[in-house]
């Protein structure tokens, strides 16, 4: 007998012993991308969350043009916009609770301020002043995350470590389609399943990581397939319907605070805007898909609702706009104020205690600036 | 004053020794890693403890370095005192971009508000026969990463002392285990253990007057003895431990080099692009007018870490730490 034959014949069964871990059935509920807009689960929908989820929509598109004009005028060195994204961006801060945490990529600045933080504050690190402007306790919300993926391990383990503590925190990480090919993504994942952690990982599936679309980036059916090898739940949900993104992420946010552990959500989105202001999206898409998606802009998918419900008139838009212009102006206002930079904090934050050699340097750029302050003649040449 | 029973012990007794204390004091200590929990690390440095404190204190995670590592960050960042055990030296790459992207960073980018109190303890080194991937020295790494201490014990009292100041260190500390002495013993008091060491303080382990050895970790015995057997050339030298690469303690270093005009530096790793090459640069800058000599460094070679039936000759070893004395200019100086 050939052994090619051999192991036609040998069918290997596992040992009795052997059985899954988790039920797989329930893994992945979603045929398609969940919605709640136009359909009849938009009837059970809270009317005050809907009107909360639109103020916001308006406000965070204000900002996207208005931190989009702000790089034109040299403001900010780069402004990676959320426009399209919206929903997503609103819907997980709005999911949760006051001791809960956030954990934003450089994208998602729109959620960070519907968090409650400054706006200008928010940018900081993107008009290259100081990296992170904010107090990450004051709000419950981590630095905005440069390198992608990495921000998800810290989520999982503060999450971790606020429920060994006996507190019932949800961490929420947020993180783009790209992302999900990183090493910390998978490791994330595997750690948050393994110790049940309260975290909810939120993918923005906008279709592309810079200018490479989701079709070269994994072959996974879809990104909330990623969730099934875990042994978590994953789901599917429009990510431009404000009222379904927020609908499974409180889903799976009571899910974790009840200790049922990790969610994957993938929500379904598109970048209208290029990847950043410094991006040149016509190398790489075509300008019908935009406008296929402009029509599904998640603005126009919750006023259409909100309008035919009668929750929102004329006056209810004339107000949501008229806060968020109020907003655009302070951040204008505000933004064009040049920051003030103090050249000690570049030493008084690398450690508790600045090193010897530290407090050399510092001493060092000091005479030099006061070099440079008294002129040629204070130089004593 | 009571006087303390000295017994012998090793250097891994005093690190578990050094864990279990720092978990009793404080329960935010929380001890992390592959296999620490059941089994006790694969050096046994965490046996006991998963007994002790439970396995929410101390956790065999899964296996993946940036996810151990990663996780710690954010149960820093929630007030725990996370201690993270990376197997062996080689295995902890893997854990880099976390550990320079966000560990080192942390308190800078947040403006001090968000210091990450974690200590990293990695086996590291050579000299015990470990196959491929088991013997690096990886402390320029760390070293050239503001942010993070850097710190190695030679001794057991030090192994004690310095893991202790580690984890109450409110800045995440890389601590380097040589694990050639884990099994190293000395004379020391288990039941009252030394006062902990500040980090970032060199120390003189062997006074001399002729030249100056400047080492660390797993080079500080071979130093000795080296300068044991230069008695016999009629050198007298003088052996400093620096404890603490990062901070790094000038004051000392410089001290005893103006006072023996002549300095060697020597450690396992390469010495290009090694922490020697900071060192002498250092060392030359304040000390230029005391020298009779150029500074010299001993290194392993540079090449990836040989296999195991050939590392004795890459290691610094005492021969050639006495041919780098000898080679310190004697007659310029007069012998
Ligand atoms: C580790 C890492 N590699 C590369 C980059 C450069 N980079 C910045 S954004 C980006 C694309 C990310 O795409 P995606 O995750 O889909 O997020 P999106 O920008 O669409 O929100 C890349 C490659 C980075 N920031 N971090």
């Amino acid at each position: 007998m050939t052994v090619m034959e051999q192991r036609g014949a040998y069918r290997p069964t596992p040992p009795p012993a052997w059985q899954p871990r988790t039920d797989p059935a329930p893994l992945l509920p979603d045929a398609l991308p969940y919605r709640v807009l136009g359909t009849e689960a938009a009837a059970e929908a809270d009317p005050e969350l809907l009107r909360r989820l639109y103020a916001q929509l308006v406000r965070g598109r204000r900002y996207n043009v208005q931190a989009t004009a702000l790089t034109k005028q040299g403001r900010l060195a780069v402004y990676p916009a959320s426009t399209g994204q919206e929903a997503c961006q609103v819907a997980a801060a709005l999911v949760l609770e006051e001791r809960d945490w956030l954990f934003p990529s450089y994208r998602d600045t729109l959620a960070v301020i519907a968090r409650g933080v400054d706006p200008v504050e928010t940018l900081t690190l993107l008009r290259g002043d100081w990296h992170t402007g904010y107090d990450p306790h004051a709000h419950r919300v981590a630095p905005l995350s440069t390198p992608l993926a990495t921000q998800l391990p810290h989520a999982v383990g503060l999450a971790h470590a606020a429920r060994l503590k006996g507190d019932d925190v949800v961490a929420l990480a947020m993180i783009g389609d790209g992302g999900t090919s990183e090493g910390d993504f998978h490791e994330a994942m595997n750690f948050a399943a393994v110790w049940q952690a309260p975290v909810v990982f939120l993918v923005q599936n906008n279709g592309f990581a810079i200018s490479v679309p989701l079709a070269k980036q994994t072959a996974a059916p879809s990104l909330a397939h990623k969730a099934v090898g875990y042994g978590m739940p994953g789901r599917l949900v429009d990510g431009n319907d404000a009222a379904a993104v927020h609908q499974v992420l409180a889903e799976a946010v009571r899910r974790a605070r009840e200790g049922g552990g990790p969610t994957l959500v993938e929500a379904v989105t598109y970048r209208i805007d290029a990847h950043t202001n410094a991006d040149d999206a016509t190398r790489y898409r075509v300008d019908a898909e935009v406008e296929a998606w402009r029509a599904h802009d998640p603005i126009l998918l919750l006023e259409r609702e909100l309008t035919e419900r009668e929750l929102l008139d004329e006056q209810g838009k004339k107000a949501a706009h008229e806060d968020a212009e109020a907003m655009a102006a302070d951040l204008r206002a505000r933004m064009n104020q040049d920051p003030e930079l103090g050249t000690k904090d570049l030493f008084a934050h690398v450690y508790a205690r600045p090193t010897t050699q530290l407090l050399e340097q510092e001493a060092q750029l000091q005479a030099e600036l006061d070099a440079e302050t008294a002129g040629p003649e204070g130089a004593g040449r | 004053m009571t006087t303390v029973a000295l017994k012998p012990a090793t250097m891994a007794q005093a690190l578990t020794r050094a864990l279990r204390d720092a978990m009793a004091a404080d329960p935010s200590v929380h001890v992390m890693g592959e296999d620490v929990g059941t089994l006790g690390g694969v050096f046994r440095i965490t046996d006991g403890l998963a007994e002790e404190f439970g396995d929410d204190r101390c956790t065999d995670t899964p296996l993946a370095e940036a996810g151990i590592l990663g996780t710690a960050v954010g149960m820093a960042m929630y007030g725990l005192r996370p201690v993270v055990e990376m197997q062996f030296d080689a295995f902890a790459y893997p854990a880099f971009e976390q550990l320079i992207s966000h560990v080192s960073r942390m308190r800078n980018r947040t403006r001090g508000a968000m210091p990450l109190p974690l200590t990293i303890r990695i086996p590291y080194g050579g000299g015990i026969g470990g196959v491929e991937h088991h013997s690096d020295s990886s402390e320029a790494y760390y070293m050239a990463t503001p942010g993070l201490h850097v710190v190695t014990p030679a001794t057991v009292a030090d192994a004690y002392g310095l893991l202790r100041a580690a984890i109450a260190s409110d800045d995440p500390v890389v601590f380097l285990e040589p694990k050639r002495l884990y099994w190293s013993k000395d004379s020391w008091n288990p039941e009252e253990p030394d006062t902990v060491e500040p980090i970032g303080r060199a120390v003189v382990r062997r006074r001399g007057s002729s030249a100056t050895l400047i080492t660390y970790g797993p080079s500080v015995p071979v130093c000795l003895e080296a300068a044991e057997a230069a008695r016999e050339e009629g050198w007298d030298l003088e052996v400093v431990d620096l404890r603490s690469l990062v901070p790094f303690d000038d004051e000392t270093v410089t001290a005893s080099v103006r006072r023996t005009g002549r300095a060697v530096v020597v450690h396992e790793s390469t010495g290009f692009g090694g922490p020697g090459g900071e060192i002498a640069a250092r060392v030359t800058e304040r000390c230029f007018h005391h020298l009779e000599a150029p500074v010299l460094r001993i290194a392993g070679f540079d090449i990836p870490y040989p296999a195991p039936m050939l590392e004795r000759h890459h290691l610094p070893g005492v021969d050639r730490i006495l041919d780098a004395v000898g080679r310190l200019q004697w007659e310029v100086g007069g012998r």
